[in-house]
């Protein structure tokens, strides 16, 4: 377990260094930050002046080596345009992103699977029928414009739920988060629910799979002949056997709700991570931009680590490291 | 059971009612399109930033709706010879600590200005005219410059003066938590955080007077379509920037009003003159490079003005949010000629011009534009190249994001570029030296003259207007430049961007040709 554990932190790392690099190449390629921060009514010596503070006149590989020096010790560069630590303005920003996904995966998750189930089980039913018309629905339409249709419909007309924003915040260990209060859950109600259509309907359609080829199986059988009551069946059985391709699922799902929001985040300007790598983007920030992809990478590691642990907690055939323990 | 739920709710609704009602405070919330990059008014050069901070800190000399000067924390200013100005400031001024307003704070606010660290923009290139600085008594200050530079007080009204007590030693950082954002403005600082908001509240022992608000919000909220709804749903106030698509929604509704103003931003083309050899993106129809560069003849330039409908974008593409173009500057702003129209529509005159030319049966180019960062940017691209197509010009359209378009532009790579220009100054005679004076970054000529535009008899006429001291004789010299450039043909301008703001009803906001959107300017009416 020790040995797998290291692996997987040295395969991470080399991600690591790798992408900052790819991203370091393509902001170069992209176009000079200056063109997007410098005042065009300045002179030519005020060009030359920002230039230099930013540290763009060296060469790219310079810029590189000077920026691998700083990552050693912790410090991912300034913000271009804000001049604060790239790492800080990640880190005030990501609690906001974090609890919007978690949010949302709870809504999908505890909709998803009951309602994945039952679709499963009674699938001829016209529960079962309507459960899955509903989930095509949902992950046809486009995240851009249900949002907006909600939007329109409890904030314009009906006025319940406020349009933007995020509520008011209490902290807990340390981290500012919205959900403990109502003013927050009213800004959260929304953009959750906007980020949770499409990871809902993915789950209940995989769970519906899942549950149709388990119900046919032998052991559910055996279970059910040796008195087994359903709660039992569907709970441990059924559900504990399925889960492993959704558990992958979720964990990719919950990686990419939490780097790229960006929809949800614009339209509800819930004042996230993604809205923070888009204006990025947009202004060619490069610090913002590597600090925030090393962030993400680092993120989607440790989830995807997260995920091998559990499927060797769900299914005793799993074996961490095994393939390599053979030689 | 329902009983208790039905009287906790009923309790529940009359404790939020009598909330809502518990404060008389006059506070507004103003939604805005753009962010805000920092508190330190000497750190960054953009037009939002300056806005916001307008009304925290303020500048010996601002400038009113129509960005003529006024006295603001000096309350006169004359030059005694060429190279000489006094200012005198005015009296009874306080910061928001409490501390006197003196020529101290105006020295320390200059010698900051140069020298605030990782500056992407700074404001050095207005106090850089400055080269001697004298106080003669704390409400008196005498600034020397190098050569005659009639600009002086424009470029004093972009300079926002900080506080020597509070500023000694102060960062960026601490101004944007607020330890040393003391400022004179109408407004105190309360809160920034970045991307999301601004909060500001009341000085109430403003030297101008009362404020209509106790408390401001400012909201980043850069999606229009999340701007639009913010507003609908009352969440704000007012909006800066409205959609063009939702311009008509708004004219219609009474429980909303629109104020618009035209801007100091032209949309105009730069056309690629920097040799003779085919421009980028300029081909014969079969593909071949053209054996000159036909952007080079000012009847192919005229003709490429006369194939637009300046009109038709008005209507079509801007919602009446444009006014066709002359020159760099609307006809209310200084140095702009009374003698210079917008070239009327003329596709038959443009298709004579060209055979004249030598062009008979047009050439190909690719018309390149943004697609991010002006008022319908990309719409306005396409429809300059169906013109095209009408009088014989295969044109294609590529519009691209701002972040690469601009580094491409600068380095020569488009043959057409759409562009856009504020001229923060409210002056023509700087967006005539900026964009088309013969390129000499050393002198600050043609700094952003990406076309490589070259006249001699312009240039000589603005290097004499910049150091007429006399206002009526600069402006006439100004007025001859622009002339001398547009007839022709220098660029090929479109149209003055029409600024819109909307406000719920209750409110009226004074609109503005900087495009800044000030809470000062925002009144409620009955």
């Amino acid at each position: 377990m020790l040995a797998y554990a290291i692996r997987r932190l040295g395969q991470s790392f080399f991600v690591l260094v790798v992408m900052s690099f790819l991203v370091f190449l393509g902001v170069f390629a992209v176009g000079n930050p200056i063109e997007l921060l410098v005042n065009p009514q300045a002179d030519e010596a005020e060009r030359l002046r920002a230039t230099v503070a930013l540290g763009l006149d060296k060469p790219i590989l310079e810029q590189y080596a000077v920026f691998l020096k700083g990552a050693v010790t912790g410090d991912l560069g300034r913000s271009f345009v804000f001049n604060v630590p790239a790492i800080q303005l990640i880190l005030q920003k990501l609690p906001a992103t974090i609890e919007l996904a978690f949010v949302a995966m709870v809504i999908a998750v505890g909709l998803g699977i009951p309602l994945g189930l039952v679709a499963g089980l009674r699938p001829h039913s016209f529960l079962g029928r309507s459960i899955m018309a509903l989930s095509i629905v949902g992950f046809s339409l486009p995240t851009f414009w249900v949002g907006l249709v909600l939007i329109m419909l409890f904030s314009v007309h009906l006025g319940w739920l406020p349009s933007n924003g995020r509520g008011e915040t209490v902290m807990l260990l340390g981290v500012p988060v919205s959900f403990l209060t109502w003013d927050g859950l009213q800004h959260l109600a929304m953009p959750a629910l906007n980020l949770a259509l499409f990871k809902l309907s993915l789950l209940v359609r995989l769970t519906r799979a899942g549950a149709r080829e388990a119900a046919l199986q032998d052991y559910v059988k055996f279970a059910r002949a040796k008195g087994l009551g359903p709660r039992r069946v569907i709970g441990v059985h059924i559900l504990k056997n399925i889960l492993v391709p959704i558990v992958t699922v979720i964990g990719l799902e919950l990686g990419s709700v939490i780097a790229f929001a960006i929809v949800t985040e614009s339209i509800f300007a819930w004042p996230g991570s993604g809205k923070l790598l888009i204006d990025s983007i947009n202004l060619l920030d490069r610090p913002v931009i590597v600090a925030y992809l090393m962030v993400i990478v680092t993120l989607f590691i440790a989830i995807n680590f997260i995920v091998d642990v559990l499927y060797s907690l769900l299914d005793p055939r799993v074996r961490l490291g095994s393939a390599a323990a053979s030689h | 059971m329902l009983r208790t739920l039905r009287v906790a709710l009923a309790a529940f609704a009359l404790g939020a009612f009598s909330l809502a009602h518990a404060a008389p405070e006059r506070s507004v919330s103003i939604g805005l399109q753009a962010a805000i990059t920092s508190i330190d008014p000497h750190y960054h050069n953009l037009s939002p930033n300056n806005s916001m901070l307008i009304h925290v800190f303020e500048p010996l000399i601002a400038r009113d709706p129509n960005q003529k000067l006024v006295p603001a924390l000096a309350t006169s200013w004359k030059a005694i010879d060429d190279l000489t100005w006094e200012f005198k400031l005015r009296k009874n001024v306080k910061f928001h600590d409490g501390s006197p307003f003196t020529a101290d704070d105006v020295v320390f606010t200059l010698n900051r200005v140069p020298n605030v660290p990782n500056s992407p923009s700074s404001f050095a290139t207005f106090t850089k005219p400055i080269v001697d600085v004298k106080v003669v008594d704390p409400h008196t200050i005498i600034f020397k410059t190098a050569s005659p530079h009639v600009l002086l007080p424009s470029d004093l009204a972009s300079v926002l003066i900080v506080s020597k007590l509070n500023g000694e030693k102060a960062t960026t950082a601490d101004y944007n938590s607020g330890k040393a954002a003391i400022g004179t403005g109408p407004y105190k600082f309360v809160e920034y955080i970045q991307n999301q908001h601004v909060l500001l509240k009341a000085n109430y022992g403003y030297w101008g007077g009362e404020q209509p608000w106790d408390k401001v919000t400012f909201k980043i909220l850069s999606n229009p379509a999340a701007r639009v709804a913010a507003l609908l749903s009352r969440d704000v106030q007012m909006i800066e920037t409205v959609p063009t698509s939702d311009i008509a929604k708004f004219e219609k509704d009474a429980n909303f009003l629109l104020a618009d103003k035209v801007s100091n931003r032209v949309i105009y083309v730069h056309l690629w003159q920097w040799s003779d050899k085919s421009p980028p993106f300029v081909t014969a129809k079969d593909g071949k490079p053209l054996d000159k560069n036909p952007f080079k003849d000012a009847r192919v330039r005229k003709a490429l003005s006369m194939a637009i409908n300046r009109d038709a974008i008005s209507q079509r593409i801007m919602e009446k949010k444009s006014v066709p173009a002359a020159q760099l500057l609307a006809d209310s702003f200084y140095g702009t000629s009374k003698k210079l129209k917008p070239q009327k529509y003329d596709p038959e005159g443009a298709k004579k011009l060209l055979a004249e030319a030598g062009y008979p049966n047009g050439f190909a180019m690719t018309v390149h534009g943004t697609n991010n960062r002006y008022i319908n940017d990309d719409k306005i691209a396409q429809t300059i190249a169906q013109f095209y197509s009408r009088i014989g010009i295969d044109t294609k359209v590529e519009t691209l994001p701002a972040g690469t378009y601009f580094s491409r532009a600068t380095n020569g790579e488009f043959g057409y570029m759409l562009l856009g220009w504020g001229t923060e100054s409210g002056e023509q005679g700087s967006s005539l030296r900026s964009l088309l004076a013969t390129r000499n970054p050393e002198k600050g000529m043609g700094v952003n003259n990406r076309g490589r535009y070259s006249n001699p008899a312009m240039d000589e006429q603005l290097v004499k207007a910049l150091v007429t001291m006399d206002d009526k004789k600069r402006e006439g010299l100004i007025q001859q430049a622009a002339e001398t450039a547009m007839n022709d043909t220098a660029l090929i301008p479109i149209h003055y961007e029409v600024s819109t703001w909307a406000t719920a009803k209750g409110y009226r906001y004074t609109p503005r040709t900087d495009q800044y959107t000030l809470a000062m300017d925002l009144k409620p009416v009955k």
